[in-house]
């Protein structure tokens, strides 16, 4: 017979149950996406699972004055599908680069973010935003910067019992423009090789500020920062950007895996900067 | 465990197993064989089924996540003896070869026709992207979908 692989899944009837269970040893399960990938291989199993994915705590999706906090059971679709989306346009461009729609319409941002992997999509815009992570856990709640709540490739801050309860994505000053690419085989489902996710504050094709984050090219997703400061004062144009190519592949740390060479991965984050620049037009 | 959900219209209550996957339940406890296994971890699409109107993949789905929603498979689609629009379409088109992906690819081309009547045909490419079909090459899918789609709602 065909299951899961597991003992059990409890359906916890709201938050505080969950994280009681989870306290208890059970892991959390949301959308599936990467869990039941993860349980199938055998190389993992859990005691039990706490299914938190239909708990309204944790999928409120709310637009304040100066953020946007999204519960983290909201899958990929309703975020897509929210004034959210809308309103940060590197959010959008990420989500959608993500899978296919089923895999969007039921794996969710709080899954994507726990599962802490270099090539997470959805890890981007929230490096890029400079999220929060809010938490609750036995011990009541905390919130973690997300560049200290991811540790490592699958590594996260959580402790024993901790559920991510929502993210907190402050709105960015000014009108950034916002730019994502990722470089991968098939187009749908594609774990990408190497991308590059960015915000840009113009002023008469003149970069003023800029936030650069990448994917899949280190054990975490990395913002360059050194590269940031560099393309300050400098024209919107490949050729005015192109000595930085180098810096921008000096900035990863890539692993060679069936999927692409440690060398190809820093090649190619690194001429993202001139796709970058040739993507977004430094008028409108 | 038992469960309660509305499969095909119906409401059901069925005993499942810890662990159960949606598409077990559907195969071989309910006997519903038009939802197809093909690699069993989300990269063909061949187990798509619509849950609350919307596409998802019944092989990384447990059965307990399906409680108290409303739950399509293909065989939701021809109840009364009577093939979907969509269904003729494919045939008219001849978008079914062998017809392995043909239930997961109706399935997920439901959910985008509900979700957007009218799409582009790079939509459809777009919205159909996680199916892959080993014998038609695509052209004759698309073509069905966007025949279904003037047919509901011609211009
Ligand atoms: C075919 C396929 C294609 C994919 N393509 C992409 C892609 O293009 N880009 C991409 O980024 N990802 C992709 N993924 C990976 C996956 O879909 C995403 O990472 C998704 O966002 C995971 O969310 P989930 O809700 O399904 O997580 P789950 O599988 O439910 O959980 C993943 C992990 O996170 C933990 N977790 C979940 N929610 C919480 C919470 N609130 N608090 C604490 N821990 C939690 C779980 O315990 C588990 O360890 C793909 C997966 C598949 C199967
Ligand atoms: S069998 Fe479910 S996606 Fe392939
Ligand atoms: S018709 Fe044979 S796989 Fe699609």
């Amino acid at each position: 017979m065909h299951t899961t692989g597991l003992a059990e899944i409890v359906r916890p009837r709201d938050l505080a149950e969950a994280v009681r269970l989870a306290a208890e040893g059970g892991e959390p399960l949301a959308g599936g996406t990467d869990l039941f990938v993860r349980l199938r291989k055998g190389v993992e199993r859990p005691p039990f699972l706490v299914y938190i994915g239909d708990l309204p705590e944790l999928r409120r999706i709310s637009v304040g004055e100066s953020k946007v906090e999204i519960g983290a059971a909201a899958t990929h679709a309703e975020i897509l599908a929210s004034p959210a989306a809308a309103r940060l346009p590197i959010l959008r461009l990420a989500l959608e680069a993500i899978a296919s729609p089923a895999i969007r319409a039921m794996g969710t941002l709080g899954g994507n973010l726990a599962n802490a992997s270099p090539a997470g999509d959805g890890l981007i815009p929230l490096y890029l935003l400079g999220a929060r992570v809010n938490l609750v856990g036995p011990d009541g709640e905390r919130a973690l910067a997300v560049e200290e709540f991811v540790l490592g490739p699958g590594k996260t801050a959580l402790r024993p019992g901790e559920v991510i309860r929502s993210l907190d994505l402050p709105f960015p000053e000014g009108a950034p423009r916002a730019y994502f690419r990722k470089v991968g085989r098939r187009r749908a489902l594609i774990i990408a090789i190497a991308s590059l996710g960015a915000l840009l504050w113009l002023r008469d094709g003149t970069i003023e500020r800029a936030r650069l984050a990448l994917g899949s090219v280190a054990p975490t997703v990395v913002r360059p920062r050194e590269v940031e400061q560099a393309l300050v004062g400098r024209p919107l144009a490949p050729d005015a950007l192109a000595d930085l190519v180098e810096a921008l592949s000096a900035a990863t740390r890539p692993i060679s895996d069936l999927r692409a060479s440690a060398g190809y991965r820093r090649t190619v984050a690194g001429r993202l900067l001139l796709d970058l620049a040739c993507t977004i037009s430094p008028g409108g | 465990m038992r469960i309660q959900f509305r499969l095909n219209g119906r409401p059901v209550a069925v005993d499942v197993p810890p662990g159960r996957r949606l598409l077990d339940l559907l195969r071989e406890d309910l006997g519903l064989i038009g939802t197809k296994e093909g690699c069993g971890e989300g990269e063909c699409g061949a187990c798509t089924v619509v849950v609350d109107g919307k596409p998802r993949l019944a092989c990384l789905t447990a059965a307990v996540q399906v409680e108290g929603k409303d739950v399509l498979t293909i065989e939701g689609l021809s109840e009364a003896g009577q093939l979907d629009p969509l269904q003729e379409a494919f045939i008219e088109t001849a978008g079914v070869q062998c017809g392995f992906c043909t239930p997961g690819l109706v399935m997920a081309a439901y959910a985008l026709l509900r979700e957007n009547p009218r799409p582009t045909r790079d939509e459809v490419r777009a919205y159909l992207s996680g199916n892959l079909c080993r014998c038609t090459g695509y052209a004759q899918v698309v073509e069905a979908v966007l025949r279904a789609a003037e047919k509901a709602c011609p211009r």
